[in-house]
Parts: C-alpha cells; structure tokens; sequence
C-alpha cells in the first residue's frame, strides 16, 4: 500500500518536473535533425575560367560578360595588352536544382558554345553527412571561323569540339573552397597531325575569402598531352585574381596566361607563358535576374 | 493511507490532463523590407513552436537555412553575409504570455494578448515585447503576431553600399497553427 502510494507521488513529482521542462526540449524531441546542405562554396559559376561547383538554382538566369584584354609584355605601344579585347557573352539558366544550362559566343575564333552542368551531389552535415560535391559538366563548342584552307573539303563536324568534365569540390571552412577537375577535352580536326585530338587535364582550384564580399581565387590546370610542336606550343593555364560582389553583380578580376573563355580553349590553346609575361589581364562580369519565382506565399 | 492514495492518484490525472501542451512543426515566421529601391522578404515555412496554455510559456525555433526568398543570390547573402548560418544556424524565442487570464482556452474566439521573452537571432539575445492574438480554435490553436526588430540590435551589420536597400526596421510575421501534442 505504501509502496503504491509512493509510485503515485513519484509520478507527481516527474509530472511537475517535466510541467516545468523546458520548452525547447520538447521542441528538440520533436524536430528531426535537419541535413545541413554546405551553400556558396564559390561565388560564381566559375573559379575563374572554368566552370566551379555553384549552379543557377531554378528560374534563375545569370548574365555573364567576359573579357580578357592582351597580354603584358606586348608592351606599351598596346599598352600592355589593353588595347586588345576578347571578349565572351553567355546566358545560363537553371532548370532543376540539379541541371543548369548555358550558351555563349565568343569573338575566339566566332566560337558559339553550350554546356550542361548536373549537380550529381551535394556536400551536406547533419542528418546526411557527404563531404564533398560532385557535377558533371559536357559542353560542346561550334567554331565558326572560315576554314583557312577551302580548296579541301571542309566538314561542318571539323568545326566541332567536345568537353567532360567532373568537378568534386569541398568547401574545407568559411574561408577555404577547393575543387578537382578531371577533365576530357576532344576536337574532331586539329591543325596537324602533332597535335592530339583527345586532351586530359585535371584542374585545381581554389578560393580564401579575404571579406565577406571579396576572395583570393586561383585555378591551374595540368595537362597530360600539351601540343609541344613549336609553332604551337601550349602551356598549362594558370589563373589568379579576385572575386568581388557587390550586391547583386559578382566581378571577376585576374591575371591568366590563357585567351580562351571556353575549356576547349583554355585547356588545349593556352599559348601563353607566365614567365614571359604572357599574362593577359580580364574579367568576367556576372549578373543574376529571377525570371521564375519559386517560393510560395504562407498558407495564412 | 487509502484517501492519501486517492488524492494522489486524483491529483495525478488533474495535472496529467492540465499539463497541455500545443505544437506545431510547419509554423511560419517571415520578415519584410520595403524601400523605394528593393523589397526584402524571407519566408520559413518550417518553424517549431511549443505553446504551454497552462503557464503561457511559448517557444520557437527558426533553422536560419529554411528561410527562403525569391531571388537565390538574396537567400545567399542572407546566410552568407548577414546571418552567417553555418556558424550560428538557428534563431530561437522563448517568451510568455504575460495576460494569460484574459484567454478562455476552453471556449473558440480570438483573444489579444502580449508577449514578453527573449529573442535571440545571430547569437545576440534581446528582450522584446509584442502584442498578438491567440484563437482558440476547435482541436488546436492558432497564434498570430506582427512586429518590428532592427538588424543593428542584433550584431547583423549592413554595410554603406546596401544599406538603402533594407529598410531599418524588418517586420516579422509569426504565424502558428498548433496541435495538442499528448501529455507525456
């Protein structure tokens, strides 16, 4: 009997404890462990020429200018690569959360281009722990140039080029992003015969953020089989320079060695030598419109 | 000892069915800006919050990252630059309702009422003080608050270039449709 009412007086003291309990451990009992998906690992769709992991969510299209004026050491009569201007526009979009797409054109031998970028994972903590992410880009690029020789036959295929690339990047701390990108580079025609039709590359990249707004960016990448005959001797491009936001536009400033906007380019025809003062200096201008709004209103 | 067991048990089922508590997972709190240059609004349909009617305790708890805008280079800046989310991803209020009296839990209607507590967002804690309405509804309860909070207060610095982009005060609305959650 005792002991009967001494289980009920302990319920009553366990009931007037949890009346007491804190509300935010219920609500912490309640709510399952959200997955924590890691967001702006970079700032832009590019490190800087080539493509980083950040993608345009849905319904949001991304305005991109590029440039890359001469180079350094062609001195001041060109006033040290100024005067020279080339110069890629393009337009991306995102369509799912994990597909953007993009077309551009570049006066780089009046290339069009077209990529497609697929978000395959996503660098996540909490409830799904995954430490890095992962897309997959395929681009192709259409020069239109005139053929030099147009007593041959020339084929509309000659004119085209192919990339893969897979890009796995973490985002290490607040300040710290790198990535790699193994990437496959085909041309259906090159010049010669010395020159190879498949180009393997893997690409690294990283930025520091040096402010909220402003990070140190820098991207290299290796190439297995660079053209080495000496008219045309390519070399590994090699990108430094700034990301600055500034509310709604993201500018790109940097030094490169490379002309070529597109990873065709970039990756198979950078003549340019650092050591030589081969540096072009550009930018790439990136501003975002919504056209598709696709948050909805609480059902108040 | 008998009349003892009794009123124990008795006393037992009283604070077991008094000891109510209403929850919901999907609450919203949104905030909204409005200049002549920009409108700001950020909507978080996945807000918790525990209301206990018999002390009139209230608390919320607002993942940072849920908050969601219309353009995706605002919610990046949001969690980026001014809320800094993956360090400090919730905001959290715990509060009560301090005219407790004037609401008739056990009869439907819309009953004023004001909230007093601690706010906490960006890891900055500020009391605040608000008016609201709580309705009893038929099996549940629905709360509704509006108010105004000043990014400053809490340590959410703007800078020079934006800052006649975001009004200086954001309203905030609370919307919350609670269910009766057992009593354990």
């Amino acid at each position: 009997m005792r002991r009967l009412a001494l289980s009920f007086l302990l319920s009553l003291v366990t009931l007037a404890i949890f009346a007491q309990d804190d509300l935010m451990n219920i609500i912490d009992q309640n709510t399952p462990s959200d997955i924590n998906y890691t967001t702006a690992t970079f700032k832009s769709t590019r490190i800087i020429n080539g493509h980083s992991i950040e993608r345009m969510l849905p319904g949001q299209l991304d305005v991109r200018i590029s440039h890359r004026f001469g180079t350094l050491n062609s001195g001041a009569y060109d006033f040290w690569g100024l005067d020279q201007s080339n110069i890629h526009l393009g337009l991306e979009y995102g369509i799912w959360k994990w597909l953007m797409i993009g077309v551009g054109r570049g006066n780089y031998e009046k290339t069009f281009d077209g990529f497609a970028k697929f978000s395959v994972l996503r660098q996540s903590s909490g409830a799904k722990v995954m430490p890095v992410s992962l897309s997959v880009v395929t681009s192709a690029a259409l020069k239109s140039k005139k053929f030099l020789d147009q007593s041959r036959k020339n084929y509309f295929s000659s004119q085209m080029s192919y990339v893969a690339q897979v890009l796995v990047a973490r985002k290490i701390s607040q300040t710290l992003s790198v990535q790699l990108t193994p990437s496959y580079v085909h041309r259906n025609l090159v010049p010669t015969e010395l020159d190879p039709n498949d180009i393997f590359a893997l690409g690294a990249g990283a930025r520091i953020k040096l402010s909220k707004r402003i990070s140190l960016n820098g991207e290299y990448y290796y190439v297995a089989n660079p053209a080495t005959y000496l008219s045309q001797q390519t070399y590994n491009p090699l990108s430094i320079g700034f990301d600055i936001e500034t509310g709604g536009h993201v500018f790109q400033l940097f030094f490169t060695n490379s002309v070529g906007m597109i990873e065709k380019a970039f990756i198979g025809e950078t003549t340019g030598q650092w050591k030589n003062g081969g540096i072009h200096f550009g930018f790439n201008i990136s501003r975002v419109f919504t056209l598709v709004k696709h948050q909805k209103a609480p059902n108040s | 000892m008998k009349r003892l067991i009794l009123f124990l048990f008795f006393l037992n089922i009283i604070l077991a069915a008094n000891a109510q508590k209403f929850m919901t997972k999907n609450g919203y709190i949104g905030f909204f800006s409005h200049t002549s240059m920009e409108d700001i609004k950020g909507d978080n349909n996945q807000v918790a919050g525990v209301i206990d009617i018999t002390t009139g305790e209230m608390a919320f708890q607002a993942l940072i990252k849920s908050f969601h805008f219309d353009r995706a280079l605002m919610e990046e800046h949001f969690n980026e630059n001014y809320m800094e989310s993956d360090k400090i991803p919730k905001a959290v209020f715990k509060g009560k309702i301090t005219n407790l009296s004037s609401v008739d839990f056990s009869k439907n209607g819309t009953y004023d009422v004001t909230v007093e507590g601690d706010l906490t967002i960006h890891d900055v804690t500020n009391k605040i003080s608000t008016k609201g309405t709580i309705e009893v509804i038929t099996g549940g309860i629905n709360a509704n608050s509006k108010f105004k909070i000043v990014p400053e207060d809490y340590k959410i610095n703007i800078p020079g270039v934006v800052r006649d982009k975001i009004n200086k005060d954001l309203e905030v609305t609370v919307i919350m449709k609670y269910t009766p959650i057992a009593a354990k």
